[in-house]
């Protein structure tokens, strides 16, 4: 820019540290211009934004079943936000959290249908939510083997492998698992009664998911910022050169993270199938994209698995208030979709303010 | 038979063309180092774009003009924050992805279930049209598929014949060094995306245009992710593309094909995806260091 016989450049330097109030700051910023952008499109979709944006959070944390709602909306971002924080701490990004709820949604599913009918409730739902860590670990380990040992990038593979979960469940509901008591709905037969995950009286939330999804936010915030196994996830994040300098194992640090990050997703692939629709049925009911939406709230969460957790309900909150508009406005479910797009977008833009200082340089042309 | 194998292959060809100038554009913006995981997002609003546009005026031309701009917009969105601000490309991918898939959806929404009052409509060329079976697979479609065809090898040919072409490949081999040539790495990056979103947006467009002419939600039904795929298992190369956006299209149709067979439709729609993953496996197993043909630098913001 020119100022007279003086030239005034912008140039961006790296900071070395994000003091925690600057974080805080560009936090808001972000999620302020979030909003306004928002607005602004839904003004140029002809919808009223203020109306709209109102009734988003009226419709969410504006009413007491709008709590219920966003709470249970939350437990499965509480799960795999938490887990893809220490993926993404190690830079390990894994987008394929999605099928790794389906894929412990589908191994408690057989193991609730077919083992646990005979055991008590004190036993089965322990090993449902077990079988379906291991669904989503398993899951999750196939892109962590084929990105150490073969070089295969773990964005494509999980994005693959969510494919090809999805169409799995499809094939299990319409053909070999399809129930017989589903009047040729394309369902499974429902868990046997006493494996069902308990409510709070007069919600949809199921507690015992609930708790997990607390208990593990906070043990994986303790494993990152006070083990020396965090320590190593975030070396290995920082660069695999001084990674492998420092005697860490690489191979089984990524086999871990993606046990520890699939295995959540799976368990919040349980509480979908055993708190909420009883059944396995298509990946679109089982799940409502909750795998991609924690990618935004672990973003949200600064990666951290805490932050995850508030991140988490606030975006709960978000798919509340879209389901109302859709009500309401009469729009169409993909709604949500352009607040998660934008959300997103402007965390990146704040994320290049914080890591990034802008110096303004006065000089005579 | 003769005439199911014909009718199906006739199919394929149609269901391929989309995923045909996706996967040519997906190349050319990963060729430079961008990754653009938004081709979901941008197929959408060239869709959505290419439907509004010829709905209201009539004209496919302006249809098809609209879905290049759409596209190419909205890829100027990753384009900026991943070239200039230099944000993680995986996750400006994904958000550009459900953007498209958002807005798309509200546009479309009062023309769910209307139909177009034109098509793209099938053209025969001259004699060539007339060789037996062959003239009916080949040359007698729709102006997309030529042009995906005609585009794929001219992609093919730029990026490894000429200057610019030459000089997009070493951005996205090694962008330090190329910027010490004197090549503008950031405006090349920004380019190459932006062209390969007016692609994508293209690509939205035939399926609105004549794949299918009336407007449902979700129309794009993941062929944008099968194109991410698609690029990988083409392995960077607009020629191979090609052959692997038939082999894709190809299956998309043989579901429906082999459904009343017994052969279950889901497990045919993961072949594309477990591809993918057999082509890069295939690939990382080879013990050579040139193995893996990825662009080098592919993925990683550069900033001087």
């Amino acid at each position: 820019m020119q100022l007279g016989p003086l030239q005034l450049t912008v140039r961006w330097e790296v900071r070395q540290k994000q003091p925690p109030l600057l974080s805080a700051l560009t936090l808001l910023g972000a999620l302020a211009m979030g909003f306004l952008w928002v607005g602004l499109v839904f003004f140029f979709l002809g919808v009223d934004p203020v109306f709209a944006l109102r009734k988003i959070f009226v419709g969410s944390f504006g009413s007491v079943y709008g709590w219920k709602e966003s709470l249970t909306k939350g437990i499965p971002l509480f799960l795999i936000s938490s887990g893809l924080c220490v993926a993404y701490q190690a830079k390990f990004w894994n987008i394929g959290a999605e099928s790794q709820l389906l894929m412990g949604a589908v191994c408690s599913t057989w193991f609730g249908l077919h083992v646990g009918a005979s055991l008590s409730p004190i036993v089965g739902i322990p090993l449902m939510f077990f079988m379906g860590f291991l669904g989503g670990a398993l899951w999750g380990v196939i892109p962590a083997i084929l990105k150490v040992r073969f070089g295969v990038s773990e964005v494509i593979s999980t994005l693959m492998l969510n494919y090809i979960a999805a169409e799995f469940v499809s094939y299990l509901i319409v053909g070999p698992w399809k129930g017989t008591t589903k009047y040729g709905y394309p369902y499974t037969d429902d868990l046997p009664k006493h494996l069902l995950l308990g409510t709070i009286p007069g919600s949809r939330i199921h507690y015992i998911t609930l708790f997990l999804g607390i208990v593990i936010s906070i043990a994986l915030f303790i494993l990152l910022y006070r083990t020396k196994f965090g320590y190593e996830v975030r070396v290995v994040g920082e660069s695999p050169e001084a990674a492998k300098y420092a005697g860490i194992d690489f191979f089984r640090t990524s086999l871990l993270i993606m046990i520890i990050s699939g295995g959540v997703a799976g368990m919040a692939g349980v509480g979908e199938v055993a708190g909420i629709h009883h059944h396995l049925s298509y990946p679109g009911n089982i799940s409502a994209g909750y795998g991609f939406t924690a990618v935004i709230t672990a973003w949200l969460g600064r990666l951290n698995p805490l932050g995850s957790l508030i991140a988490g309900f606030f975006f709960a909150g978000i798919l509340v208030g879209g389901d109302a508009i859709q009500i309401s406005l009469r729009l169409p479910a993909a709604t949500v979709h352009i607040f998660n797009g934008i959300l997103l977008f402007v965390l990146l833009v704040g994320n290049f303010f914080l890591n990034h200082r802008p110096l303004l340089q006065l000089h005579r042309r | 038979m003769v005439g199911l194998i014909i009718s199906t292959l006739h199919r394929t060809i149609m269901a391929g063309t989309s995923l045909l100038l996706g996967t040519t554009g997906e190349i050319l913006t990963e060729r430079s180092g961008i990754l653009n995981l938004g081709v979901e997002g941008m197929m959408n609003l060239g869709a959505v774009a290419g439907f509004m546009v010829t709905y209201r005026t009539g004209n496919l031309l302006w249809g098809v003009f609209a879905a290049l701009l759409a596209g190419g917009a909205a890829a100027a969105l990753h384009g900026f924050i991943t070239v200039y601000v230099k944000a993680n490309q995986t996750v400006s991918g994904l958000a550009l992805s459900m953007l498209g898939v958002g807005l798309a959806g509200v546009l479309g929404k009062p023309f769910i279930g209307h139909q177009l009052p034109v098509r793209l409509e099938q053209i025969e060329i001259p004699l060539l049209g007339q060789i037996p079976v062959l003239g009916e697979l080949l040359f007698h479609q729709d102006p997309l598929f030529y042009g995906g065809i005609v585009l794929a090898f001219a992609s093919w040919f730029f990026l490894r014949y000429t200057r610019t072409g030459i000089r997009i490949r070493s951005v996205g081999e090694n962008p330090r060094a190329s910027e010490s040539q004197g090549i503008p790495v950031e405006k090349f990056r920004f380019l190459c995306t932006v062209g390969g979103g007016a692609f994508a947006g293209l690509a939205g467009a035939h399926v609105v245009l004549s794949y299918s002419t009336s407007w449902t939600e979700g129309i794009v039904a993941g062929r944008g992710w099968i194109v991410v795929g698609l690029t990988i298992f083409s392995l960077w190369n607009p020629l191979r593309g090609m052959i692997g956006a038939f082999l894709f299209g190809g299956i998309f149709v043989t579901q429906y094909v082999l459904q009343p067979l017994g052969v279950p439709p889901n497990l045919l729609a993961m072949l594309p995806y477990g591809a993918t993953l057999v082509v890069l496996l295939l690939d990382g197993l080879r013990k050579d260091q040139r193995s893996l043909h990825a662009p080098a630098a592919l993925g990683e913001p550069y900033s001087r």
